[in-house]
């Protein structure tokens, strides 16, 4: 697959954890529905916790951060708080009524709700800026 | 020292190009300015906003374009 010219520039930059549970799996899948749906582009979480020089300072060029967690544990969020970056819209799975476990199962219906919930919180960001 | 300006060779690319070139005039040093507008090598740099300017393997900005004067505190 061709890769498309990375100059334009990133508006919304989407972080999830991708954690042990079905919670987390599903932030990393609404995260990546979320890019092919274009409402932003999906970065690395692990780039930002390995101080990986090109994913910081690509991350300082967005203009809107997103945070994908799949429970209260936050590892996305406090990673990008420890990294020293502003969380503009966040949301835990957890938060939308799925409930934890470690079975590994993704619902799509899930994803969509989670995914359609950030899709709409950028949405009136975009709206207010 | 070496500087790497990632970049598919956008104008933004090329700005950055000459200003790093230009930067390297001013500090008076002799230091090697490459363009690399390969993009699975730009991506080995964990880098998904362009341009960028690498200093010695350390992605000092991504999604920007520095002027001279400020890549030149960069190569002091």
């Amino acid at each position: 697959m061709t890769e498309k010219c990375l100059c334009e520039p990133n508006e919304v930059i989407i972080f999830s954890c991708a954690g042990s549970s079905n919670v987390g799996q599903i932030a990393n899948q609404a995260a990546i529905k979320l890019t092919h749906g274009g409402v932003g582009r999906y970065f690395c979480l692990a780039g930002i916790g390995g101080h990986v020089s090109g994913m910081i300072e690509s991350t300082k060029a967005g203009k809107m951060l997103v945070a994908i967690d799949g429970c209260s544990v936050a590892c996305a969020k406090r990673t990008l708080e420890h990294a020293g970056f502003q969380i503009h819209e966040y949301v835990q799975s957890t938060d939308l009524g799925i409930e934890k476990n470690h079975q590994f199962h993704v619902d799509p219906a899930d994803v969509e709700r989670v995914s359609d919930h950030i899709a709409s919180l950028v949405s009136k960001r975009r709206g207010l800026q | 020292m070496k500087i790497e300006i990632l970049g598919m060779g956008c104008a933004n690319c090329n700005k950055l190009y000459q200003n790093a070139v230009e930067a390297v005039k001013l500090s008076g040093k002799e230091i090697e300015v490459t363009k690399v507008e390969d993009i699975k090598t730009i991506m080995g740099y964990g880098v998904l906003s362009t341009p960028a300017l690498v200093i010695d393997g350390i992605v000092k900005v991504a999604g920007k374009v520095p002027k001279a004067e400020d890549i030149k505190e960069w190569i002091k």
